[in-house]
């Protein structure tokens, strides 16, 4: 592990001042994933700037204004917020389906959204990856990729975005705040993330030095029937194969509104336009909420070992559709 | 189900002999307090002045040779004392046997230039701080000339044979039982690489001291890894000691490898403490792992279930430098009768590490293939699966035709069905619906080969009226401190309290190591013979010296002497589970098995071998399964983040429990523990499974994607 230095911001301004230009530096916020990145050599920064200190953790929800979410808010303090809880049911449990407690006690909600991949290929010094090291190749096209991604990926990179909370997130039209040495910014969650194209080791869209300030939700009453459903290879304590963030509002028998976003299947938190658009205005049938799927998952391309996701997305959007149209009958 | 002669259920057993009363009873384990307080030292903590770290640097290609090891940029970073490699490591001497044979050259590092695999050792940075020697090995350029590699494992690839150590068992004529079988089952089935990654990894220190080189080390037997040091460095044996007071998990990867001949090397180089700890990544190269395997099962039965033809066949790999066998088709041959047998399992040498021994080596892929097999047998016949074994209990060894010691497996499905309630299955697949749940049950047998090894022991009378007892055994988190301490009590009619166990130092003379589960009945042979010796010299009076009265034991001929029969524990294990198709989420809602392993000494430590032996299988059924990168020749995602085993939430409510089985060729009524739980756990919960679903799953394992794509309904296969 390379030796660094490690200074602590105590406000956004001296955060932002700290790290200055240095491409060599990083912001650490919980440090749930950049320490486990720093000790496998993947990351080697020269410099910590911790924000963890910021004045950033408080969750304030209004009405008309919706829901904001101080950037080093812990994952723990967002899930069992009583306004999320009430309004936005689904970003509780989408956080509470990530990691473990010890581990959401520590990971806060900017550091969540900037994680990187699990691919197995990033994070491995001995194996060539384009997000790594650019130009060096995507093994996992042909190699072992069975959890990787089915929808927006290229040739030159098919991991999947690794966070349960971005996805709900995504669904409840997320903007990002941010600070920059010119001043503060947003930007739509659906604008954040980067496509992968042929540079995958370009993440985001936030300008160099950017420090994440936090993540505001607008209001949303839809929101406050929504559910999250992860589907992993053991039953707690590892990343999705497939997520699914649903809010539904039927009326008569009608899709009034409709909001889905999919985890685990793109290089980031997917949302699920085609299908909303399909399902607006139709019935609330098993039927549609499939012919809905099935619109979204068009655009899918398989390996030969992931394809199994198109069905189980698809599976996945039935069944939380199903019973959140049951739930809204009684 | 037929009678049997065992009967009561308990979780004490009787006793073999008139005890003291310790043996039978709960005992927390002696040195918990020093565990849970953290006083307890593991061999990475052990602190010395003047220690230096070493760490190892793998291969990062699958086949070829060392061009250059870069050495000089290394030495010059901050902190780095030697860089050892092919090129300037002492030599070893890799000509010897040790109590298994030929060894694996996985422990003589740096010898040639050759790389026979992803993750081999070539060389070892020395620095002053483990950080800093970590940065340099990271550091380390090692140019290699590159060779073609094949890394992939499939039934009949062309280079399998079938090995001289693994015999093929032969009875009857196969083709000819099973042409006159009325109903045939044919089935294959895989099992995927699978690696033991024991919490504490293996590390080790070493330095000399008054002309012995002291080892430190986490291993699991101590006198064993001394006498391998002594052959690789050639030292006299006396001048060897290794200790292992304290390790955490071992699971049949903790003997003599990389990183003990590293320290030993690198303090014998530079003439100070050297230690060295593996990394979890580097564990997946280093300390062996359960080959694959892929098999194949052909049951003969006339309509009544009577098994007419027996044949398992299983295919595993190994390594280009060493055979090692993993013989799951030698599971079934002391489980059933039938007119004709045969089993083999053959191997084919490809470029990738050395697999070893993993608990329950051959028993645990092959239970799962024969009893599924079992289960389809029993479908086919429509006949309850346990009525099915019952039908084909021998009464001599099959192929052997050698008499049982014992034999409890019906006792175990008997109190196991009443238990769990089988009487009530109704035995139809995927009738049983729980919301997005289906549900099912399912069973399977379970059995060990029961063995003892020679060992040595020597237990003194103290003038204080307290005994210590001291014996080359390995506590690798079992609980076998506690129970020979149990063990010495009842033998010298004294409270546990007075007895000092010392284990776990070479120095103690030879045992065997904790291995096969035949560690706590072999020692317990040496102490008890040990501890009657001396309770017949402390009878005839007199007063203690101050150096007390030693009596020393020796059970080589005792052991040598035991009468050739088939001796085994049994167990039945039962699984019901609950299966979501449109997500293929498979979860476990409860586990039973009972088990006639021997006289239990310790309840409560008993059933955490027995429990975890279960959750082993659970996690071989469901999650555990090694990715092999066809281009690299490596793994990927080997580290406890990829490679995943069950979760808490993945573990049920999961009951253990046992039959009164103490066997009559032990002094104590032993039998060994430590590997039975695993057996059969993963058929039971993949017949299970089909009973849920009416697929069914026969390769390991029962991943979302199979179960999700193979679907339910029907009688299908995935």
């Amino acid at each position: 592990m390379r030796e660094f230095d490690y200074e602590r911001a105590h406000d956004v301004t001296g955060a932002v001042a700290l790290l200055g230009a240095d491409p060599d530096a990083r912001y650490l916020g919980g440090g749930t994933n950049l320490v486990d990145l720093m000790k496998s050599g993947v990351e080697r920064p020269a410099r910590l700037v911790d924000v963890r200190e910021l004045p950033l953790d408080r969750v304030e929800f209004t009405r008309n204004d919706g829901l904001r979410i101080g950037a080093t808010v812990t994952n723990s303090d967002l899930a069992a917020h009583p306004d999320v809880r009430r309004h936005y049911p689904a970003l509780t449990q989408a956080v509470l389906a990530g990691a473990s407690g010890q581990l959401r006690n520590m990971a806060t909600v900017g550091g969540n959204l900037l994680q990187r991949t699990r691919c197995g290929y990033f994070t491995d010094l001995a194996k060539p990856c384009n997000k790594r090291v650019p130009g060096s190749g995507c093994p996992a096209v042909e190699g072992e990729h069975h959890n990787h991604a089915i929808l927006g990926a290229s040739a030159h990179c098919v991991a999947t975005h690794p966070s349960d909370m971005a996805v709900a997130l995504t669904a409840f039209d997320a903007v990002i705040s941010y600070e920059t040495a010119d001043g503060p910014g947003k930007l739509p969650l659906a604008e954040f993330y980067l496509p992968v194209g042929d540079t995958p080791h370009l993440e985001t869209a936030l300008p160099p030095g950017a420090l994440i300030t936090g993540v505001t939700l607008p209001a949303a009453p839809v929101a406050a029937r929504s559910r999250y459903r992860k589907v992993r290879e053991r039953a707690s304590y590892a990343f999705a194969i497939g997520s699914i963030a649903a809010a539904l509002d039927v009326h008569d028998g009608v899709v009034r509104e409709v909001r889905l976003a999919f985890g685990a299947v793109a290089s980031r938190p997917w949302r699920a336009r085609a299908a909303e658009r399909a399902l607006t205005g139709g019935p609330a049938s098993a039927e549609a909420f499939a012919a809905a799927a099935d619109a979204e998952l068009e655009a899918a391309r398989t390996l030969p070992h992931n394809g199994y996701k198109v069905p189980l997305m698809r599976n996945l959007v039935v069944a939380m559709l199903t019973e959140l149209t049951e739930e809204a009958a009684r | 189900m037929t009678g049997t002669t065992t009967t009561t259920t308990t979780t004490a057993t009787t006793a073999a002999t008139a005890t003291f009363g310790a043996v039978g009873a709960a005992h927390t384990r002696v040195e918990g307090v020093a565990k849970v307080t953290g006083a307890a030292r593991y061999a990475g903590e052990v602190p010395y002045p003047e220690l230096a770290h070493g760490w190892l640097v793998l291969s990062t290609v699958a086949r070829g040779r060392i061009r250059a090891v870069e050495s000089a940029p290394v030495l010059a970073m901050p902190g780095v004392v030697a860089v050892l490699h092919h090129e300037n490591a002492p030599r070893l001497n890799g000509d010897y046997t040790n109590a298994f044979g030929v060894p694996d050259p996985i422990a003589q590092i740096f010898q040639h230039d050759r790389v026979p695999f992803v993750g081999w050792p070539v060389a070892l940075v020395v620095a002053e701080t483990p950080e800093q020697a970590r940065e340099a090995a990271e550091a380390l350029v090692v140019e290699y000339d590159e060779e073609p590699h094949d890394v992939v494992f499939a039934a009949g690839l062309p280079g399998v044979y079938a090995p001289e150590s693994a015999p093929a068992a032969q009875k009857g004529d196969l083709e000819v039982e099973l042409a006159a079988s009325a109903v045939v089952v044919d089935a294959e089935y895989s099992t995927p690489e699978e690696h033991h990654n024991p919490m504490e990894p293996h590390a080790a220190i070493a330095r000399w001291d008054g002309g012995r080189l002291e080892v430190v080390d986490s291993n699991q037997g101590s006198r064993f890894v001394a006498d391998e040091l002594a052959k690789l460095f050639s030292l006299d044996p006396q001048s060897v000691r290794v200790r292992s007071e304290h390790v955490g998990g071992g699971f049949g990867s903790k003997g003599t490898r990389p990183h003990s001949v590293a320290a030993a090397m690198a303090a014998t180089v530079l003439q100070r403490p050297v230690r060295v700890v593996l990394t979890r990544r580097q564990m997946f190269s280093l300390v062996g792992y359960r080959s694959p395997t892929a098999q194949r099962v052909r049951l003969g039965a006339d309509a009544d279930g009577r098994l007419r033809a027996f044949d398992h066949r299983a295919e595993c790999l190994t390594s280009t430098v060493y055979e090692f066998v993993e013989r799951a088709a030698e599971f079934g041959r002391a489980m059933y009768d039938s007119d004709a047998h045969y089993s083999q399992t053959r191997v084919v040498p490809l470029d990738v590490p050395t697999p070893s021994w993993m608990r329950a080596p051959g028993e645990a892929p092959g239970s799962f293939a024969l009893e599924s097999a079992l289960d389809e047998l029993a479908e086919k016949c429509g006949l309850d699966p346990i009525a099915l074994r019952a039908r084909n209990e021998p009464a001599v060894g099959p192929v052997s035709g050698l008499p049982f010691s014992g034999r409890n497996l019906l006792a175990c499905f008997e109190e196991g069905a009443s238990r769990f309630g089988w009487a009530d299955r109704d035995p139809r697949p995927g009738v049983r619906r729980e919301g997005r749940w289906l549900l099912g049950t399912g069973t399977a047998a379970s059995t060990f080969p029961v063995l003892s090894a020679p060992s040595t022991a020597a237990v003194t009378a103290e003038p204080d009226g307290t005994f210590t007892v001291r014996i080359t055994a390995s506590d690798i988190g079992t609980g076998a401190r506690t129970a020979l301490t149990l063990i010495a009590a009842d033998a010298l009619e004294v409270a546990p309290e007075r007895i000092r166990m010392r284990i776990a130092d070479s120095d103690f003379g030879f045992a065997m190591i904790a291995g096969g589960s035949m560690g706590t009945r072999s020692w317990a042979w040496a102490i008890r013979v040990a501890a009657d010796e001396l309770r017949e010299r402390l009878a005839l009076g007199g007063g203690i010296p101050p150096e007390g009265i030693t009596a020393r034991s020796d059970t080589s001929q005792a052991v040598g002497a035991l009468e050739q029969k088939e001796r085994h524990s049994f167990g039945a294990q039962f699984a019901e589970v609950a299966v979501d198709v449109t997500s293929g989420e498979v979860r476990v809602r409860r586990m039973l098995g009972i088990f006639a392993a021997g006289r239990i000494v310790n309840p409560l430590t008993a059933r955490g071998q027995f429990v975890g032996g279960m959750v082993w299988g659970l996690s071989m059924a469901l999650h555990e399964e090694a990715h092999r990168d066809r281009a690299s020749g490596g793994h990927v995602g080997a580290d406890l983040a990829g490679y995943h085993f069950s979760a808490h939430a993945d573990v049920p409510d999961i009951e253990a429990d046992w039959v009164d089985d103490p066997d009559p060729g032990d002094p104590v009524g032993i039998k060994g523990i430590g590997e039975i739980g695993v057996v059969g756990a993963a058929a039971a919960i993949a017949n299970a499974v089909w009973h849920a679903t009416g697929v069914r799953h026969r390769n390991l394992p029962i991943r979302p994607d199979r179960v999700l794509l193979a679907g339910a309904g029907g009688d299908r296969d995935a």
